[in-house]
């Protein structure tokens, strides 16, 4: 269940259009570390979590991730704004537009469409957890990469919290490996997987 | 007399105070016994439910559960600009 609030997590007004910022920035929308990417993947990888912290760690940020998905899109979105067919064409936007005209689609800065392939849900909380904590710096260099394009003010601000938001969930899930790891056996953490091996006193039942 | 308050600023407020929330709920998620942590997310929580009433009192509900009743015959959710509109949150 979710319900929805209406406003941003962090207000994006931008004033000026920029058709080839958008198609970049566009990757944190649709690409292989973006949002939609990330707020699947923890969304999906919560179901079989044995560790009640985990759960609540996996659907708040992957809840969050959905906030920012809303972000990046409401900046696209302002970035494209009733732009006119000669700006469309001046700033290479003409290969988006012919199959999207002005809308929001999820797709990479170099027009790879939006895949579930970006993300894995193991079925292993060492292994998703790994994976959740390398997402997390990779859309933090992607956003670094980005800055580095950007030199309006209006579109750096909003990418510069989203930025700080992927180290604040690094570091959450950083906690969560521990709180994972405290739960198994310190001399062998893999010598079994507590998503799916069930013996009797492994203590990885929901505490 | 009615005190109302300037709608940007009780946004502005609004997203301050959801941010707290956002980032102690996370927090408390992986420490869930930290004291300092709940009385944070007690006293900022409280906060953000009354800016979002206040807020649904003036401008219109943000959320489905701050919807007020009003003399209007009408569905008012539609007509406040969305967030990613021009005058929208």
């Amino acid at each position: 269940m979710w319900i929805y609030e209406k406003r941003l997590q962090y207000p994006v007004k931008i004033t000026q259009t920029n058709a080839k910022l958008a198609q970049v920035i566009m990757s944190q929308f649709g690409g292989p570390d973006g949002e939609l990417a990330a707020s699947m993947r923890y969304l999906s990888q919560r179901y079989t979590m044995p560790y009640k912290e985990v759960t609540g760690i996996l659907t708040d940020i992957g809840t969050e991730e959905l906030a920012h998905m809303e972000i990046v899109s409401s900046i696209i979105y302002q970035l494209t704004k009733d732009l006119s067919i000669e700006e469309i064409q001046k700033a290479g936007f003409d290969k988006y537009y012919v199959d999207h005209t002005l809308a929001l689609w999820p797709q990479s800065a170099g027009g790879t469409p939006w895949t579930a392939t970006y993300f894995q849900s193991k079925g292993d909380p060492i292994t998703d957890l790994h994976e959740d904590m390398a997402a997390e710096q990779k859309a933090r260099t992607t956003y670094d990469n980005i800055l580095r394009l950007v030199k309006d003010p209006e579109i750096a601000d909003p990418i510069r919290f989203l930025r700080a938001r992927e180290v604040v969930h690094y570091q959450r899930f950083g906690e969560s490996l521990r709180i994972v790891q405290d739960n198994l056996d310190s001399k062998n953490f893999y010598a079994f997987n507590p998503e799916f091996d069930m013996s009797a006193d492994c203590g990885c039942k929901n505490k | 007399m009615t005190n109302k308050p300037c709608r940007k600023d009780l946004l502005h407020w609004i997203n301050v105070v959801s941010f707290s929330v956002d980032d102690a709920k996370l927090f408390l998620d992986t420490h869930p016994d930290n004291q300092e942590a709940l009385a944070y997310f007690h006293e900022y929580s409280k906060l953000r439910n009354h800016a979002l009433d206040e807020y649904a009192k003036y401008y219109g509900p943000l959320t489905v559960d701050t919807t007020v009743e009003s003399c209007s015959d009408r569905w008012n959710w539609i007509n406040e600009p969305w967030p990613w509109q021009e005058g929208g949150c």
